[in-house]
């Protein structure tokens, strides 16, 4: 991966002197013992040969019987029992907390209770255990003692990494198209760029390799990749175009007018588009179908973000407001004051903890996602007009034409910047390169790839977005992935909503029926009187046998509820006798009563 | 009339023989009747023949008469004035009712006659022996007791079924067919041990193992181990581990149960269950001395510290504060009285000395210790020694000087009791005078060493029982002037965050909050207002810590405004939170090239310049109209002119307005009233909720049990292959091509016998 990190880890191996491996038959290495000593959570202690007394043997002994497996030929397994797993390890893959046991269980919920535990368990256990199999580190920049990170340049750190790494920075002189906006492709691999006067290209930008280059002959708002690499969206002056990787002209969405930002969920297959006329839209771009449309009433929407962890967008407005939005609701999800200017750039983090925004007062504000809170509020002097989060949850902050890193801006005070790089022209977009240490920076001059040690996150799922993919691997994980496409319904702030139980009354069910259905199911149908002849259906007589009907009904109310009254006294009739029995009954204190 | 009478008895033998054969009797009657008939004629022959006859009649009559004015009349029978002429064979001539044939009778005559055979004589005493044989019973009730048992013998038969099917149903995979040996390579260990030596050289290699003692099919079970099998098997293991935890349960329920026996308050309670306790003990003492006189002794030597203890301390004596109170109290209290004398008693009891036999002699023992051991004053006898020790009986009448005072502190203290007391002390008093001297003496004694503390003592209780009724009644007085003194407080804390705001600069908020403030201080005191405004921000927060843990019990108008208050000044700090100015190394150059830029930043500048100008005050409003959609309305549902006059310029009346008023439950707490900059939609999502279970499960009791079950995900995207496969396995397999029999009987024997005996073979499968 990237190469400072590489460099860290590789120094770490390096200082190993290389032993054989041990083996089980042999006697046990002390490399063992340090291990277990590391390992708190280690179930079995192992058998110490030099200081096993009588008992001790004995001990073993008996807990080898316990497992026969360990008793094959007489020798017994110097490592019995599984391996053992950090607890921090095994906190990391927690599923949930222990259900409480009340005291009376019916005993087939007391086997179910059990069973899941115990799955859940399992399961956790054995996801820790498989986390071994990620072995990438992430690094970082060190810097010699006095050296700020932040000065060293982008170039010193491409001559100290290996030749991939060092080729990852580069710039590309674009100056005629004016300022870019950037997007990478979920695995990374791909980079599509946005000139605001019409240029949009993309590119393999690893290999360097040109995809596809036109002029769309119209102002550029903003550009974004769909679910592959195949397909990508270009907010033009009027309309949403897709294109596909060729530059052949796909759609064009009239629906979707005056769109400035747009975010793409990709576990949603959802487009959603944020306008000049303030309406935020969402496109299902398997379907492609509109989903949803809400006018904000709040201005030109020019700054948008999605919470990757339960696809919520975060619209900023000029009234200082962040608010969030989900394709279920009318109206915002939550509306946050964030800033007394206006609101320059959001951004939330992988996890969906924290959001980050930077508003026209030049402050730079953390706040917890979760529980709506501030956490740090941070003051820079030029204020930051664009805002990018990476997967390792480094911040960049753009301020005029330089590009700013910081590191743990939620947890502890920063006071300077990781890094900083300044650019030819003012920064238009930036976008974190997912899985690699790369930050892309269009900017008025162009486009900047950086590097940024400890960015990405060093280890990918295959299965989800593999930068290595094939076309045939691609197109398999297309058609997967369509498979597991999540509703847009189950978008909500909570992403584990859906596993509650709906505690509505009947009542609000039925009220959100009558709204799904357009009328009432349950509702009873009004009486019409038949038509009859022979002058029986005078105006009178209509009106006779209405109420004649109607005091049925209301006979059969009153009946109903007379029932229920006696019912209800016979029953509590029945309870006064009862407890008036119980109370007959002499109780050991009766003889205190005077 | 003989012969009538004869024919009654005969009707009474007849009737006599009709209980034996029952289809008879309705004819016999009758042919009773024939016969009387037949005798009329031949009626007046016979009357000569029977004058003695008639004599014994008359007798009869007369017997009878006299009977029947004792006890209960019996009914007359009829009687037949007609005679017979002839009188039928069959008929035995029986005198009198008294004189029946019984069957004894008509055995003796066969037991004097020897012709009748054995066999008869012996079948006929058993008949005399043997009561009347029930008839049996009907077909159908015979057929239902059958039908009982049969279904009996069924149940217990099927019952036996009962723990394996239940264990199937509760198990978590089923394979079908059930208890089949699994298919596939066996354990090594296995078929080691089923495998003998039968080649030569096989012979010769296990020659060769045994004679230098290697192990050959050991390892699998070591003698160790299989010691250690047969010590306890899995299913004794389970039945101890059962039993253990059972008694621990048991345990924990009884500590449970002292533990609350312990926390009741009740003086009574705990008293009756000392005595109970005490009783008790003596029970186990008395046993105690005879089985084991050692631990008596013991049990007697504690008794002798505790005695000791009890002289030594002060404790049960009417010294101590308690006791010393109830004396104030006892003259007017019965109860206290009652108190102190138990108090002594307990005394006197406890420094009762113990005569004990027991170092001497275990029989003298044994008829001493039990009469001594008994509590006996302790627990009764309360009522005796009233009468008898008026030491006891601490009812002490007062000097006559006193009496005086009291009688207006009693009338003072309670109005019911206290002069029913009082009067009844009256009464008593001019009962026991003779009493009274020695009581005064002791209580001129008592005042002596309290000597002016009693007055002010009473004095002080009459005062607290004056505090308390007014407390009760209500809050007037002292309550009312500790309440103004809180709200004191809290509107110096009020003025003080109201000032403290002021000073941080509010002159941006909007007017209502102004009008509002200027409110609060029209409210206020004089005094309060020339408080020295010089309330910095720091005092402020200050204030407003303690302000928001106090949970202050008065939700009056000022409290819910200055929470709001307090949600307002929070939303500024909030935005004006403390920020760290980072360092930009590198300065952004200002060489604002291209157009837009520059607009922006015009724009931006303007905004710069003017913010926070309406941006809160426009939130807050928003926020305002957001918590009064949720909050409920009061809906007036008065209609004009309904039980009073209506018309133009008539209002309906307030009594009417206050009952038609509908007041709303007010809605559920908003979930963002503790976040001030925070605006959180109160919508349901009524998308969602089409996905969402919305009843619970069967066996599940409530949400959250369920709600964790379904917790965990089950996909392969988050678990590993093993543990889906793990998880998702199915309830019922079975395998393809196989039959799947019905359970046989050899099964359920087979569990039962291995339940028992082969626990080592299970443990063994179990491993596998």
């Amino acid at each position: 991966m990237a190469s400072p990190g590489e460099a860290a880890t590789d120094d770490s191996h390096v200082g190993k002197n290389k032993k054989p491996p041990a083996r089980y038959w042999q006697e046990l290495p002390e490399e063992g013992e340090d291990e277990n000593k590391d390992e708190k959570g280690g179930e079995k202690p192992l058998p110490q040969k030099d200081q096993q007394t009588q008992k001790a043997k004995k001990r073993k002994q008996e807990e080898d019987q316990r497992d026969g497996k360990k008793f094959v030929s007489g020798k017994s397994d110097p490592f019995p029992g599984p391996a053992p797993i950090p607890k921090e390890r095994v906190q990391k893959f927690k599923r949930k907390d222990k259900a409480k046991k009340p005291r009376h269980q019916h005993f087939k919920l007391r086997d179910m209770m059990k069973r899941s535990d115990e799955a859940s368990e399992m399961s956790q256990k054995q996801a820790a255990r498989f986390d071994l199999l990620l072995p990438e580190d992430a690094g970082f920049l060190e810097g010699d003692e006095d050296e700020d990170t932040c000065t060293i340049s982008q170039e010193d750190i491409a001559e100290a990494v290996d030749i991939t790494s060092g080729a990852k920075y580069f710039n590309l002189k674009l100056s005629q198209f004016g300022p870019y906006r950037v997007d990478y492709s979920k695995t990374g691999r791909h980079l599509l760029l946005g000139g605001r006067r019409g240029h949009v290209a993309c590119i393999d930008w690893q290999s360097k390799h040109l995809m596809c280059e036109i002029n769309v002959m119209e102002s550029v708002n903003d550009v974004k990749w769909l679910h592959s690499e195949a397909m990508y969206a270009v907010a033009q002056k009027k309309w949403l175009y897709i294109y596909d990787s060729n530059g052949i002209e796909l759609h064009c969405i009239r629906k979707f007018n005056d769109v400035l930002r747009m975010q793409f969920l990709p576990y949603h297959f959802l487009l959603a588009t944020a306008s000049a006329t303030s309406f935020l839209q969402y496109l299902d771009v398997s379907v492609g179908k509109e989903v949803a449309a809400f006018c904000t009433k709040t201005g030109r929407l020019d700054v948008m973000c999605q919470n990757p962890h339960n696809a919520i967008i975060h619209l900023g407005h000029p009234n200082g407001t962040v608010t969030l939005w989900s394709p279920n609701q009318k109206e915002a999800l939550v509306k946050m004051l964030c800033h007394q200017g206006g609101v320059r750039s959001v951004t939330v983090d992988k996890t969906g903890t924290y959001m980050v925004t930077s508003g026209l007062d030049k402050k730079l504000k953390v706040y917890d996602i979760r529980a709506f809170k501030p956490l740090k509020s941070y003051f820079l002097p030029a204020g930051a007009s664009c805002l990018s989060l990476s997967q390792r949850g480094l911040l960049s902050a753009a301020t005029g034409d330089v590009v700013q890193v910081y590191r743990d801006v939620w947890s502890a005070p920063v006071t300077k910047p990781y890094m900083a790089h300044r650019v030819r022209g003012s920064v238009w977009g930036l976008h974190f390169c997912p899985f690699e240490d790369v930050l892309g920076v269009g900017h008025g001059d162009g486009f900047t790839s950086m590097l940024v040690p400890g960015a990405g996150e060093p280890n990918f799922d295959g299965l989800d977005a593999n930068p290595y993919r094939s076309a045939k691997q691609r197109q398999e994980w297309e058609v997967k992935a369509l498979l597991e496409k999540i509703q847009p319904e189950l978008i909500s702030l909570d992403p584990t909503e859906l596993g509650y139980v709906d505690r509505a009354t009947f009542e609000q069910r039925h009220r959100d029926r009558v709204q799904a259905l357009g009328y009432d199911p349950l509702a009873k149908e009004k009486f019409v009187p038949k038509y009859k002849k022979k002058g029986r259906s005078s105006a009178g007589a209509v009106e006779r046998r209405k109420k004649q009907v109607a005091h049925e009904d209301q006979r059969d109310e009153i009946r109903k509820t007379v029932e229920d009254k006696m019912k209800m006294e016979k029953e509590i009739k029945e309870r006064a006798q009862k407890k008036a029995a119980l109370s007959n009954q002499k109780s050991a204190l009766d003889r205190f009563k005077k | 009339m003989a012969k009538v009478s004869k024919a009654k008895m005969s009707k009474k033998v007849f009737k006599k023989s009709s209980e034996v054969t029952v289809n008879s009797t309705a004819l016999k009657p009758e042919v009773v009747y024939d016969d009387d008939d037949d005798l009329k004629g031949a009626d007046e022959e016979i009357i000569s023949e029977e004058e003695d006859g008639e004599d014994e009649r008359k007798r009869q009559h007369l017997l009878e008469a006299i009977s029947a004015l004792g006890g209960k009349r019996r009914k007359a029978l009829g009687e037949r004035s007609e005679a017979a002429v002839q009188m039928s064979e069959f008929m035995v001539n029986a005198e009198d009712e008294s004189e029946r044939v019984e069957l004894s009778d008509l055995i003796q005559i066969i037991e004097k006659t020897s012709t009748v055979p054995a066999k008869t004589k012996k079948q006929l005493k058993n008949l005399q022996r043997s009561k009347t044989i029930e008839c049996p019973l009907s077909k159908q009730e015979s057929e239902r007791i059958q039908r009982d048992v049969a279904f009996q013998k069924a149940a217990t038969d099927i019952s036996r079924w009962k723990s394996i099917i239940s264990q199937n149903q509760r198990a978590e995979q089923l394979m079908f067919p059930l208890n089949q040996e699994p298919s596939g390579p066996k354990p090594m260990e296995r078929v080691v041990t089923g495998w003998k030596a039968q080649t030569p050289l096989e012979q010769e290699i296990f020659a060769l193992l045994s004679a230098n003692k290697q192990p050959i099919n050991d390892p699998i079970l070591t003698p160790i181990e299989q010691a250690s099998m047969r010590a306890m098997s899995l299913e004794e293991a389970k039945v101890r581990r059962a039993e253990l935890q059972k008694a621990r349960a048991l345990q924990s329920y009884y500590e449970a149960q002292a533990r609350r026996e312990k926390k009741i308050k009740s003086k009574k309670f705990h008293k009756v269950q000392n005595k109970a306790k005490r009783k008790e003990f003596l029970k186990q003492f008395d046993e105690m001395v005879k089985t084991d006189p050692a631990a008596a002794l013991e049990e007697l030597n504690k008794m002798e510290v505790a005695r000791m203890q009890e002289r030594m301390s002060l404790k049960h004596q009417n010294s101590g504060k308690w006791a010393k109170s109830r004396a104030i109290m006892a003259k007017y209290n019965e109860g206290a009285r009652k108190a102190m004398q138990q108090q002594l008693e307990v005394n006197k009891h406890l420094t009762q000395k113990l005569v004990t036999s027991l170092n001497g002699d275990d029989e003298e023992e044994e008829e001493a210790g039990d009469p001594e051991l008994l509590p006996d004053f302790v627990n009764d006898a309360e009522q005796d020694l009233d009468s008898s020790n008026p030491w006891m009986r601490g009812r002490l009448s007062e000097d006559p000087t006193e009496e005086e005072v009291n009688s207006d502190t009693v009338g003072l203290t309670t109005e019911q009791s206290g002069g029913m007391e009082y009067i009844a002390e009256e009464e008593e008093k001019v009962e026991e005078t003779e009493d009274n001297v020695i009581l005064r003496e002791f209580d001129s004694r008592r005042k002596l060493r309290q000597a002016l503390e009693t007055d002010t003592a009473v004095e002080m209780s009459v005062d607290e029982e004056e505090e308390e009724e007014s407390k009760a009644a209500a809050e007037d007085g002292y309550a009312s002037d500790k309440e103004e003194e809180r709200l004191s407080e809290f509107t110096n804390l009020f003025h003080e965050i109201v000032e403290g705001a002021g000073d941080a600069g509010h002159t941006d908020t909007s007017t209502q909050l102004e009008a509002e403030v200027i409110r609060i201080r029209t409210l206020g005191s004089v005094e309060l207002l020339t408080q020295d405004n010089s309330a910095t921000d720091k005092v402020h927060v200050e204030s407003q810590k303690p302000l928001s843990t106090e949970n202050l019990p008065s939700t009056t108008q000022k409290a819910g405004k200055s929470r709001k208050r307090k949600k307002k000044i929070q939303l500024k700090e909030v935005l004006t939170k403390e920020t760290k100015v980072m360092k930009v190394l590198l300065a952004p150059t200002i060489e604002a090239s291209e157009e837009l830029e520059e607009k922006l930043d015009q724009r931006g500048l303007i905004k710069e310049a003017f913010a926070g100008d309406d941006v809160i005050s426009e939130f807050l409003k928003d926020k305002r109209k957001q918590e009064d959609v949720g909050t409920s309305k009061i809906l007036d549902l008065t209609l004009p002119g309904w039980g009073e006059w209506g018309g133009t310029g008539l209002k309906p009346s307030r009594s009417k307005r206050r009952r038609f008023r509908v007041k709303n439950a007010p809605p559920p707490p908003r979930k963002d009233q503790h976040l001030p900059s925070v605006i959180i939609s109160e919508k349901r999502n009524s998308f969602i909720s089409l996905h969402q279970v919305n009843s619970l499960p069967f066996p599940f009791e409530n949400h959250t049990q369920f709600e964790s079950t379904i917790r965990s995900p089950l996909g392969r995207t988050w678990n590993t292959e093993r543990t889906v496969k793990k998880i998702t396995k199915p309830k019922v397999v079975t395998q393809l091509g196989t039959i799947i029999e019905p359970m046989a009987q050899e099964e359920l024997v087979k569990v039962k016998v291995s339940a028992g005996k082969n626990s080592c073979v299970d443990s063994l499968k179990i491993k596998y």
